[in-house]
């Protein structure tokens, strides 16, 4: 479970997070809503720890990021916007690196390798270097990197980026599998139909401001808009940076 | 403690490992054509010198008729006489002859009245390649003087021996490996340029190129300390530079045999056990030049600013070189505790042959093993701002 109150971050003069509370539940999808440049990455890289807040606190299943950042980060898994993967390595070695600096002893990791070969249909270019990878691997490897040490908690930023409808629908998939197994779930996004269809919890942000937080049902009452799309413009009061 | 530092270090060398242009240019370029070029040039140098002594000296006279009892003597010690150009001065200057002699028109008189008869011999001392010529010219001119001299006083009668006074007896002490050894000055800089220039690839590449291809921010979030991921890169790219030292002394030690020094009656011997010391003597240097490395790395913002300085750091193992080059001086204890400098003198001692105290060794080793980690510890503190993960 997440705990998120008041945070606030600036960059020099720019103000990326101003003023962000939010509450994400085990068993539960919870999305991050809003246009490019809301503040969503910089929310997530506080939450695992990459950066300290100006104010605010945070608290993930009882820990505090910024006091204990190596606790915090055994308990999380991250899928950061960048994928990062190292393109003279397979993705086998990729997800092996990770799991080792997760302190996975060799017997363990080849188990569990397999198994997230099989949940995330690996198998075809699990021992194949990087290098020119799909976007679709791409996300599937470093989503294998970031469960290896099987995290309680699953944060995700903008995770469907670039990713064709098969493999969108893959990842929905495995996603509803974890939430169905009582995982803490978080993922930031700025694609509408990713919410409607995914979160049980949206939260928009909009400017660096939560601007509504609720089901998809309550999102609608609160706008008095029937579609999801219409209630998101007029909450966040532009159509600005959004991509239907 | 140190698990995790181990996993990013073998994580770094295989990696490394699989890019050809790294292993090019680190492992197979820098440690053959650094020697390559260092022989290379010895070679020819020391070839031109051995022409220079030996080769039929071409001397143009000006005003041969006046003393052809001089240029008599000259033939016969087999110089080759030409005849003047009209303008010796120029000549000189134009490089069209390394030295010119001028017999002077009150040569003759002078000759007759027993003063000093003047002859001019015409060069630009400032040219190094001419040295061995003038120096051959002057030894055959002052010949000719002594012995004409001798003649003189033995025809009144006299001894030549008493217009003798004193006479100068060489005793160079040099010994065969230590005049090598001035050649060699600048092996030392050979040796350690290796050490920065094998390392910067791995090192640009495992700090700036990673926040480049931005695989650091999901590196970053793996429980462990950052200066931990820091200290296994910083492994890698050391032993990347160890290794690269080694392969750079093992191709001293072929290449050396080329130099063709029976001809200049020098040894210049690298064997394999000079070779161990001198890699043990200057493996610090590897540190220093990692962490270095890693430092600038980490505090660039791209990949491009990191590479523009790292023209400026392989300048740095050659300020010590230049300065004992124009500043030869005696090796001293205090000269140890200053990393880059020490090596340079106990490289020198070692080639020569000269005598290096084990607390000279122990000092350089230290001092400079002291500033890796000081660098080291800079590496880490900028590994740990957030201001690591952003570029541009």
């Amino acid at each position: 479970m997440i705990k998120v109150q008041n945070l606030q971050k600036s960059f020099g003069d720019v103000q990326a997070v101003k003023d962000v509370s939010f509450t994400a539940l085990d068993g539960q999808i919870t999305g991050l809503l809003g246009p490019n440049g809301a503040g969503k990455t910089t929310t997530l890289r506080m939450l695992y720890s990459l950066l300290p807040q100006d104010g605010g606190t945070i608290s993930i299943d009882g820990v505090d990021p910024q006091s204990e950042p190596l606790k915090v980060k055994r308990q999380l898994g991250v899928v950061p916007d960048a994928r990062g993967l190292y393109t003279r390595l397979t993705a086998r070695e990729n997800i092996e690196y990770f799991g080792q600096l997760h302190g996975l002893k060799q017997g363990q990791l080849k188990q569990r390798i397999d198994e997230l070969s099989t949940l995330l249909d690996l198998g075809g270019f699990l021992d194949r270097r990087t290098e020119g990878f799909s976007q679709g691997q791409r996300v599937r490897v470093a989503l294998a990197r970031a469960l290896v040490h099987k995290p309680q908690t699953l944060l995700l930023d903008e995770p469907s980026n670039g990713l064709d409808v098969m493999s969108t629908r893959a990842l929905r998939h495995l996603l509803r599998d974890l939430k169905q197994a009582g995982h803490c779930v978080v993922l930031s996004t700025h694609i509408m139909q990713e919410v409607a269809a995914l979160c049980d919890q949206i939260v928009i942000i909009s400017d660096g401001q939560v601007v509504a937080n609720g089901t998809a049902e309550h999102l609608r009452e609160l706008s008095g808009c029937p579609e999801l799309e219409d209630a998101f413009v007029k909450l966040i009061g532009t159509e600005e940076g959004l991509l239907a | 403690m140190m698990r995790g530092a181990k996993i990013v270090a073998l994580k770094e060398l295989r990696d490394s490992l699989r890019d050809r242009r790294t292993i090019i240019n680190s492992l197979a370029m820098g440690p053959i054509l650094g020697p390559l070029i260092f022989i290379g040039m010895l070679t020819l140098i020391t070839q031109k010198e051995v022409e220079k002594a030996v080769e039929t000296l071409h001397i143009p006279v000006v005003n041969q008729s006046l003393a052809p009892n001089l240029i008599g003597f000259l033939e016969q010690q087999g110089v080759v006489v030409e005849p003047a150009p009209s303008d010796p001065e120029q000549a000189i200057r134009n490089e069209d002859h390394a030295v010119v002699i001028r017999i002077t028109e009150q040569y003759p008189e002078q000759w007759r009245s027993g003063k000093p008869a003047v002859v001019e011999v015409i060069a630009d001392s400032s040219k190094r390649e001419i040295s061995t010529t003038l120096t051959r010219v002057r030894l055959l001119l002052n010949g000719y003087s002594g012995q004409i001299g001798s003649q003189r006083i033995q025809l009144r009668g006299v001894d030549p021996r008493l217009v003798r006074a004193v006479q100068v007896r060489d005793i160079d002490l040099s010994t065969p490996a230590s005049r090598g050894a001035l050649i060699l000055a600048m092996l030392p800089y050979f040796i350690m340029i290796t050490l920065f220039v094998s390392s910067t690839a791995i090192a640009v590449d495992t700090t700036a190129g990673e926040k480049e291809r931005q695989s650091l921010e999901p590196l970053l979030i793996n429980p462990l300390p950052r200066w931990q991921i820091m200290a296994g890169k910083l492994a890698a790219t050391t032993l990347f530079s160890l290794v690269a030292l080694a392969l750079t002394l093992i191709a001293f030690m072929v290449f050396v045999g080329f130099i063709p020094s029976s001809r200049l009656d020098f040894e210049l011997n690298i064997n394999p056990v000079l070779a161990m010391r001198f890699w043990y003597i200057t493996a610090p240097v590897g540190l220093v030049a990692a962490a270095l490395l890693t430092t600038i790395s980490a505090a660039s913002k791209s990949l491009r600013e990191a590479q523009s300085y790292m023209g400026m750091v392989i300048l740095i193992p050659m300020l010590p070189s230049l300065w004992l080059f124009i500043n030869p001086v005696k090796a001293e204890t205090w000269m140890m505790w200053i990393p880059l400098l020490s090596q340079n003198v106990l490289v020198n001692q070692l080639i020569r042959g000269d005598p290096v105290l084990m607390i000279w060794e122990l000092i350089s080793i230290l001092s400079t093993l002291a500033l890796g980690i000081i660098l080291a510890l800079t590496a880490a503190r900028f590994y740990q701002k957030p201001k690591l993960l952003f570029t541009g």
